[in-house]
């Protein structure tokens, strides 16, 4: 009932404002730290804690506010994607915060005065704290049915869910709207972190580990459906609380298997309605392919070639990494800039074409050559087995569907003990001895990296990459002129997917050893950051913004571990100012 | 960034034979390397601070072979990738002589691979799993803290002695848990033949509804419950259990459980009455020990937990491996950590020359709820000294032949 509070919250800011918040989790994980302090200093005895959780729900609500009025507003004309951006970096800042003022020890917080006990129901023990708070869930479902039905506020959130521009031309005051909306919301992630403390420990990760939890939820149901997001609540936690324990096995993914199902059954959620606007998710320009033309990226190649034998050993190995990160994100930006498919899976290429050429290496002794080739044909594979289903869904759904394929992927490599080494992943990866010298290394993956960036942008100016472009910007009208719409985005996602699958290989054989860690949604996540932070407009972006976030990440790792809070405050100032990335300030400049 | 670093390098070079006895008084760099923030970073704390007063106290009596040390802290961030990146700087540019630290085992295991791969010495402080000193050892790499074998072990020997024969498990499906129990369950059927297990739970880590479990274990009705279960998981499914009943129905056991870093977030609500391995730092008739204590606890104004144990002894050791190799050398150093002896605030332990893994132990003893201090404490506790349990240098012989 808890994870239905925070998915509502969710559910009601993507439907009226269209933004993804990741910083959802971060208002939940504030809230109960902050239930908790409250408990400890309000003077009421066994009262504090019930006061404290309706206070914490309140200020919650008061930081979305702030956020949105502060920080969001300023983003709302820019491409909507950048205001995903700005949510990521308020994850990073919200979660140091949290690190920072509480520490960074996990809490046992109170329990809850009165109801710390059970209730025998059918020779079963139900703790008396659970019961509440499906009671709670109830009565603010029925609360919000309420709103929605019967007051005007409701019926113009109905009305902006389902079309925004019509509501906005009738005259509502849209920015009202948005922010009521996106305050309401926060509360309600609030109420649910608050709600929380009686049952769970307190820790600096909660923010994370409910997150993609309350988005399965939501897309399950929907976006923008309240009963949907009850329903998979509902679903979700009863596949939660017994389905680990008929499959065990399954544990990992057992809510991304159904939602896989649900998706692939019903492509807008059990209760969700198919997308009336039919716009470009990423919205980039069209002609922003041009604005970096190939004379920069011949002049930062000659670069790339000349300086780094005056570089010290180490920067010659973030180089390495940060071209390894280019060539990821840049296949990331053939789906989500070229395609308009944004992807929350994207680590599934990497990671598949980092364990295949690990494996190649430990398990077959292959040479270093053949893994290089192995593990993109291997990646290319699994990306054409998830784009078969992701493909036939568009926008969010599209993004949750290859995530799921992703954790999905994580949960196989994490449980095959036998073959990927589980946890304890593949060791003894490195390069041979002719290539061992980390310079000799760093050209042969500057040759593997750069070539496939230019691969990249030969299939982005190819009539194929055109024709991608115009199914992104609109997908009736290509359909209509005779383009197999759903062919040419499998194409994209299996390119994209072979050039993915390179980068980890080149990241594999610098770091000697891959994990499972490398299929988290923190990976899958990290591409997005760097594409937007560069620019989705063009290709250029991918790299630029590989190499800021890469030396952003490593400078300021080396100083602080409030490395979260430094490295997101800049993206909130980069986010602001260049709302197009840095690529489309550049082109702003020159053009 | 230095951009001119080759030249830079050479110009020291010059430098360093002209005054090579100015040299020999720059301090010794040690690069360590943990999780200070992401999923480690809430056990991380504690050591760092005893590593800090380790530092202080040595270079307070005149440093190392003459020399200051110093050490240089880097964030993993809980990642294998980031904190072989780390180690790449802290060798090639800060030119430490060794590596130390990790707290999670994939990162130490990483680490271990790196150090390998480049002839580095690294001294693992407080990664758990065996695979670091055994399957994937080498001759680079020395273990502090006892792994999830000993503790199991040490576990199974008193669970052994015991009269419950039906048993059920619940642990995180990470090769940790799976481990920790195959080795407590593996010992115990030896010793007691007629030990029959019931259920065995793998929840996923840092995500587990407790409610569920503590149910399905309740109707399977073991006599006994192993737990390897640790940090927020532990700690949601006390809450549960307790609503539920099980810790009166249910004897547990409980591998690293007595550890400050699991039971103190607990306070009065710690289970009494389970066996466990951890610290009973507040009980150590050791005076060294005492001293210990008193030191960390002046110094910071809380109590040591075993990280802070663990990364005081990790230092002390890499202390003396410098002093008996007589320079930081990576070979004599490696030379030195080989059946390396050295004083602890909990006695003597040394570095086996097999396997590289020390043999410090864990304290095993029954929970109970101190009402005065308001947290849960170990009572008739026992040290047991990792030479009791770890196998013999034939065994170690045999496991490390695969590398």
């Amino acid at each position: 009932m808890v994870l239905f509070l925070i998915a509502s919250g969710l559910s009601l800011i993507f439907g009226v404002t269209r933004i993804v918040n990741f910083a959802h989790g971060s208002f939940y994980m504030l809230a109960a730290y902050l239930a908790y302090t409250f408990t400890a200093v309000l003077p009421l005895g066994p009262t504090a804690f019930y006061v404290a959780v309706l206070l914490a729900a309140l200020a919650t609500g008061l930081v979305g506010l702030v956020v949105e009025v502060g920080l969001l507003r300023r983003v709302y004309r820019a491409p909507e994607l950048y205001q995903l951006l700005a949510t990521f970096a308020l994850v990073l800042v919200v979660s140091d915060v949290v690190a920072f003022v509480w520490g960074r020890e996990n809490k046992t917080g109170p329990s809850a005065p009165g109801l710390a006990g059970s209730v025998r129901i059918l020779g079963q023990l139900f703790p008396s704290y659970d019961l509440a708070l499906i009671a709670v869930g109830l009565v603010v479902a029925l609360a919000l049915w309420w709103v929605f039905q019967r007051t005007r506020w409701g019926v113009l959130i109905r009305a902006a869910t389902q079309d925004r521009e019509m509501v906005a031309v009738l005259g509502v005051d849209q920015r009202r709207l948005f922010t009521s909306v996106f305050v309401l919301g926060s509360a309600l992630a609030g109420l649910g972190g608050a709600l929380q403390v009686p049952r769970q420990a307190l820790t600096n990760v909660m923010d994370t580990t409910i997150i993609t939890e309350a988005f399965v939820v939501v897309v399950i149901g929907g976006m923008g459906s309240l009963p949907g997001a009850l329903l998979a609540a509902m679903l979700i936690g009863v596949v939660d609380a017994f389905g680990v324990l008929w499959v065990p096995q399954l544990s990992l993914v057992m809510t991304f298997v159904v939602m896989a199902i649900v998706l692939i059954v019903r492509p807008w959620g059990l209760l969700g309605r198919p997308e009336t606007q039919a716009r470009s998710a990423a919205g980039a320009g069209t002609g922003g392919a041009r604005a970096l033309g190939w004379r920069w990226a011949a002049a930062a190649l000659v670069l790339l070639v000349v300086l780094p034998p005056w570089l010290p050993r180490f920067w010659v190995l973030v180089l390495v990494e940060i071209l390894a990160f280019a060539l990821f994100a840049g296949s990331l930006h053939l789906l989500m800039g070229t395609g308009g498919m944004v992807s929350f899976g994207h680590a599934v290429t990497f990671g598949l074409g980092a364990y295949a050429a690990a494996l190649l290496v430990q398990a077959a002794k292959a040479p270093m050559l053949a893994a290089f080739i192995a593990a993109p044909l291997a990646a290319a594979f699994g990306a054409a087995l998830i784009g078969f289903f992701a493909v036939r869904l568009t926008s969010i759904y599209f993004a949750m569907l290859t995530l799921a394929f992703c954790q999905i992927a994580y949960a196989i490599v994490h449980q095959w003990y036998d073959v990927t080494g589980g946890d304890n992943g593949l060791l003894g990866v490195w390069p041979p001895r002719w290539l061992a010298d980390p310079l000799r290394y760093y050209y042969f993956a500057l040759a593997a990296c750069a070539g496939g960036l230019a691969a990249l942008a030969a299939v982005g100016r190819a009539p194929f990459g055109l024709t991608l472009r115009a199914i992104r910007d609109h997908a009736r009208r290509a359909e209509a002129s005779g383009v197999d719409v759903r062919r040419h985005q499998w194409v994209a996602f299996v390119v994209a997917g072979f050039l993915g699958g390179l980068g980890g290989a080149t990241f594999v054989f610098l770091k000697g050893s891959v994990f499972p860690n490398s299929l988290t949604v923190a990976m899958s996540v990290q591409p997005l950051v760097m594409v937007l932070l560069g620019g989705v407009g063009a290709l250029a972006g991918a790299p630029i913004g590989a190499a800021l976030y890469t030396l952003l990440d490593t400078v300021v790792t080396r100083y602080t571990e409030y490395w979260q809070f430094v490295v997101g405050v800049i993206l909130l100032v980069l986010v602001v100012a260049f709302p197009r990335g840095i690529v489309g300030m550049l082109e702003r400049r020159s053009g | 960034m230095r951009r001119h670093g080759f030249l830079a390098t050479l110009a020291s070079l010059l430098l360093l034979s002209l005054t090579a006895s100015a040299a020999a008084q720059a301090p010794i760099k040690i690069g360590e390397i943990n999780s200070f923030s992401g999923i480690g970073a809430p056990f991380t704390g504690p050591y760092k601070q005893a590593v800090e007063m380790a530092v202080e106290e040595v270079n307070a009596k005149g440093g190392v072979l003459g020399r200051k040390v110093e050490v240089l802290f880097r964030d993993d961030k809980g990642q294998p990738a980031e904190a072989v990146k780390q180690a790449q700087e802290l060798v090639s540019g800060e030119k430490v002589a060794l590596i130390s630290g990790t707290f999670l085992s994939n990162v130490g295991l990483a680490v271990s691979d790196w150090a390998k791969q480049n002839q580095t010495l690294f001294v693992a402080a407080e990664p758990l799993t065996e695979a670091i000193t055994w399957s994937k050892g080498h001759d680079h790499v020395f273990r502090v803290r006892p792994n999830t074998y000993e503790q199991g072990r040490m576990l199974a020997e008193k669970a052994g002695k015991l009269k419950y024969t039906k048993w059920a498990t619940i642990g995180p499906n990470y090769e940790y848990g799976k481990r920790a129990w195959e080795t407590f369950r593996d010992r115990l059927k030896q010793l007691k033949p007629d030990v029959q297990v019931v259920g065995e739970h793998w929840p996923t880590l840092g995500k587990l509804e407790a409610g569920p479990f503590v149910t399905a274990i309740l109707n399977q009705n073991p006599d006994a419950l192993y737990v390897s279960l640790f940090g927020s998981d532990w700690l949601a499914f006390v809450r549960e259990a307790q609503k539920r009943g099980l810790f009166q129905k249910t004897f547990v056991v409980g591998i690293l459980l007595g550890e400050p870093e699991y039971i103190d977030p607990l306070k009065t609500e710690a289970p009494e009455g389970m066996l466990v391995t951890g610290y009973p730092w507040y009980d150590i008739d050791i005076p060294a020990h005492k001293e210990f204590v008193a030191r960390f606890t002046k110094k910071y104004d809380h109590n040591p937990v075993l990280g802070s144990l663990v990364g005081y002894i990790t230092y002390l050791s890499i202390f003396e491996a410098t002093r008996k190799a007589g320079s930081t050398d990576t070979d004599k150093l490696v030379a030195a950590f080989k059946g390396l002896k050295i004083e602890t605030p909990i006695g003597t332990i040394s570095y086996r020359a097999s396997d590289g893994q020390s043999t410090m132990g864990a304290w095993v003893g029954t929970t109970r709820v101190d009402a005065r201090r308001g947290v849960g404490i170990m009572v008739n506790h026992e040290y047991v000294p990792g030479e009791r349990v770890l196998p013999s240098d034939d065994e170690v012989k045999k496991m490390r032949s695969g590398n």
